[in-house]
């Protein structure tokens, strides 16, 4: 049986107009993504992967060129119908983790649910709970966001990307603002959600990365330079176990 | 989102920053307590008005003597002599709105007991009088029917007049008192009134039969008022048109003539004295209207400022699935609970001021469409100056939003 496709772009230009100049930030990007599959963009700046995880996240449309969502084509939807198709289709990963100030662990990750009116108060908290299970953190339901580790607080929001079952999980440099050794608990945390079936994007400038996940895509001036699979993916746990351990201090 | 999660949205976000939510709620406090004591003391000057009248009857009809002009002469209505005994008996039977009747005549002069006088007016009546501006009795009796047909000299006392002549708790009742060198026997203590709203000694008077005024004090054979008393207070309006028929039939006035009498009831008065009230409580209620509004113009403000702030938030609650009118639901839950929790808390800090008002002797009493009227006019702003807040959350664009720094 042939792979569920996910995500599919064809020939998508994004322009913007900056004073009388056209700047083409997307010169027609073409690929599908299938369901359970892990890929990087990666690309330096200026290569156009915000634009496309805009684009991706249905945060923007395109200039011409068609966008399906799981199915769904993004191109013509107003701006509150691509609000719904975030929280029903999407998880966002942010690199700066953009959690609610002063806000518990669950409260954090109900946020999505709270837009998403089929969803009764005890659904919505026992969703949360689960997804921060999921992420290992089900002993800190009510810390607050600031009484927690930047590694803590990345677990919380994939979390809330992961709480309401989304098609994709969108990830935007989620390892930018942490050490390397919590990069890596991050990514041992995305190979498992992996494993378990998600489909993941992973937006980032660091090739490292790329080695852990099953296909990387590259991006140069708003094109793709190179789309591979990747056959020899690393295991982030193993390169965590090799990390010299943390010095007590 | 539901509307119990926006509350509590609301709610989390105003309490997370407490001084500037107080500092802003206070204007809110400020102007509606300013606008419900206002309201108070207004309400409660005019029923203290009200009752001050009621206490000399509310049913009471004053006719008097009207303006007339002879040979183009404006004459003083006091001087008119249109009010004769003819009426006064005319107005005794037949009248179907009508309780009681008395005619009145007034001389003010001293009045003397031994070495003890006053200035006083005395009141030439029929005994009726009493009934129709509600004076009682306290000791002793009224004068008869029988002292108005004989012109005895029998008076009844004020309080006051009671006390200025009898200062050592002497019993007035039996004793001869000389007005204007006429003696008069007292028969009855008024109980006391008290001084009315314009500070007015309500006690000083002596009341006699009008016979005896009008013979042997006043020399004259007219009425200066004739004081009547409607069925009920409603049915004024009623007795004062059948009293207006009965006198131009009597003075023989042609259609389209003007009466040569004037007739007011009480409530005319009152009505007059509390439109002046009123004015006057109107102008208050607006100044303290417009503290209001710039507490109103203070929410947006501060509004403004905490959408800025909290640009990121918006743009993850976005990003995550709010749509615009989500956010700006959000954002104007928050400036309405601002805004009613002023209202709720004015409302109680201008029924605290109503209260003070009350103890330093001011007569007030809010009223309860004030409070309503106030907590209305709170959502209200709320809603108007959340609304502009609200919208420049809504329209941002997600993606700049989360990026914002």
């Amino acid at each position: 049986m042939e792979k569920k496709v996910v995500i599919e772009l064809r020939d998508v230009k994004r322009n913007f107009q900056v004073g009388s100049e056209t700047v083409h930030a997307l010169r027609g990007v073409s690929f599908k993504i299938y369901e359970g599959e892990f890929v990087t963009i990666m690309g330096t700046s200026g290569s156009g992967k915000s634009t496309l995880l805009n684009q991706l996240g249905c945060l923007d449309t395109p200039t011409s060129g068609e966008y399906y969502l799981d199915g769904t084509p993004v191109k013509n939807m107003k701006r509150s119908q691509r609000a719904v198709l975030r929280n029903r289709k999407i998880g966002f990963v942010f690199q700066n983790y953009n959690l609610l100030a002063k806000t518990t662990a669950v409260e954090n990750v109900e946020l999505p649910l709270m837009y998403n009116t089929t969803y009764s108060a005890k659904q919505r908290r026992e969703a949360a709970i689960k997804a921060l299970q999921a992420v290992g953190l089900g002993d800190r339901l009510e810390h607050k966001s600031n009484q927690m580790s930047g590694g803590q607080m990345q677990r919380v929001a994939i979390a809330r990307a992961l709480v309401n079952n989304p098609a994709v999980i969108l990830a935007d440099e989620a390892t930018g603002n942490l050490d390397t050794r919590t990069s890596f608990e991050m990514l041992v945390l995305f190979q498992k959600l992996h494993r378990e079936g998600r489909t993941i994007i992973f937006v980032t400038h660091n090739p490292e990365i790329a080695q852990y996940s099953s296909r990387n895509i590259t991006l140069r001036d708003g094109k793709i330079r190179e789309d591979v699979e990747n056959t020899n993916i690393l295991d982030a746990a193993e390169a965590l176990a090799a990390l010299p351990k943390p010095q007590d201090d | 989102m539901s509307f119990t999660n926006l509350i509590r949205v609301a709610i989390t976000a105003i309490l997370s920053n407490k001084s500037r939510t107080l500092l802003s709620t206070l204007g809110i406090i400020i102007g509606v307590a300013a606008v419900i004591i206002m309201m108070a003391i207004g309400q409660g000057s005019k029923e203290s008005i009200r009752k001050e009248i009621s206490k000399m009857g509310s049913n009471v009809i004053t006719i008097r003597p009207g303006a007339d002009t002879r040979g183009g002469v404006r004459q003083d209505p006091s001087a008119m002599q249109t009010l004769k005994m003819s009426d006064y008996e005319s107005m005794l039977s037949g009248l179907k709105y009508v309780q009681h009747v008395s005619p009145e005549v007034s001389q003010s002069g001293q009045v003397v007991n031994g070495n003890n006088n006053t200035v006083t007016t005395v009141y030439g009546v029929s005994p009726e009088y009493l009934s129709i501006r509600l004076w009682k009795v306290q000791e002793g009796d009224s004068f008869t029917d029988e002292d108005v047909r004989k012109n005895t000299k029998v008076c009844i006392i004020g309080k006051t007049v009671a006390d200025e002549l009898f200062p050592d708790g002497q019993n007035p009742i039996g004793r001869t008192i000389r007005f204007k060198n006429i003696p008069f026997r007292v028969v009855g203590v008024l109980k006391s009134k008290g001084y009315n709203n314009w500070g007015m000694d309500q006690d000083n008077l002596m009341i006699a039969p009008y016979t005896t005024v009008m013979k042997r004090l006043a020399a004259q054979n007219y009425f200066s008022t004739i004081n009547v008393s409607a069925l009920s207070e409603e049915m004024s309006e009623k007795a004062i048109n059948e009293l207006t028929q009965l006198l131009r039939a009597n003075h023989k006035i042609k259609d389209g003539a003007d009466d040569d009498f004037t007739i007011r009831s009480q409530q005319e008065i009152m009505e007059t004295m509390t439109t002046t009230m009123d004015t006057v409580t109107l102008i208050l209620v607006v100044a303290a209207a417009f503290s209001l509004l710039v507490a109103g113009i203070g929410i947006m403000n501060i509004m403004l400022v905490s959408v800025t702030e909290r640009t990121k938030e918006i743009g993850l609650r976005m990003s995550v699935g709010a749509r615009g009118r989500d956010i700006s639901r959000q954002f104007l839950f928050e400036s309405i609970i601002i805004s009613l929790t002023g209202g709720l808390i004015g409302i109680g800090v201008g029924y605290l001021g109503s209260w003070v008002a009350m103890l330093m002797s001011l007569p007030a009493s809010v009223p309860l469409w004030s409070v309503l009227l106030s907590f209305g006019v709170c959502a209200c702003i709320g809603l108007i100056f959340g609304y502009v807040p609200a919208r420049k959350a809504a329209l941002m664009d997600p993606i700049e939003a989360i990026r914002y720094e």
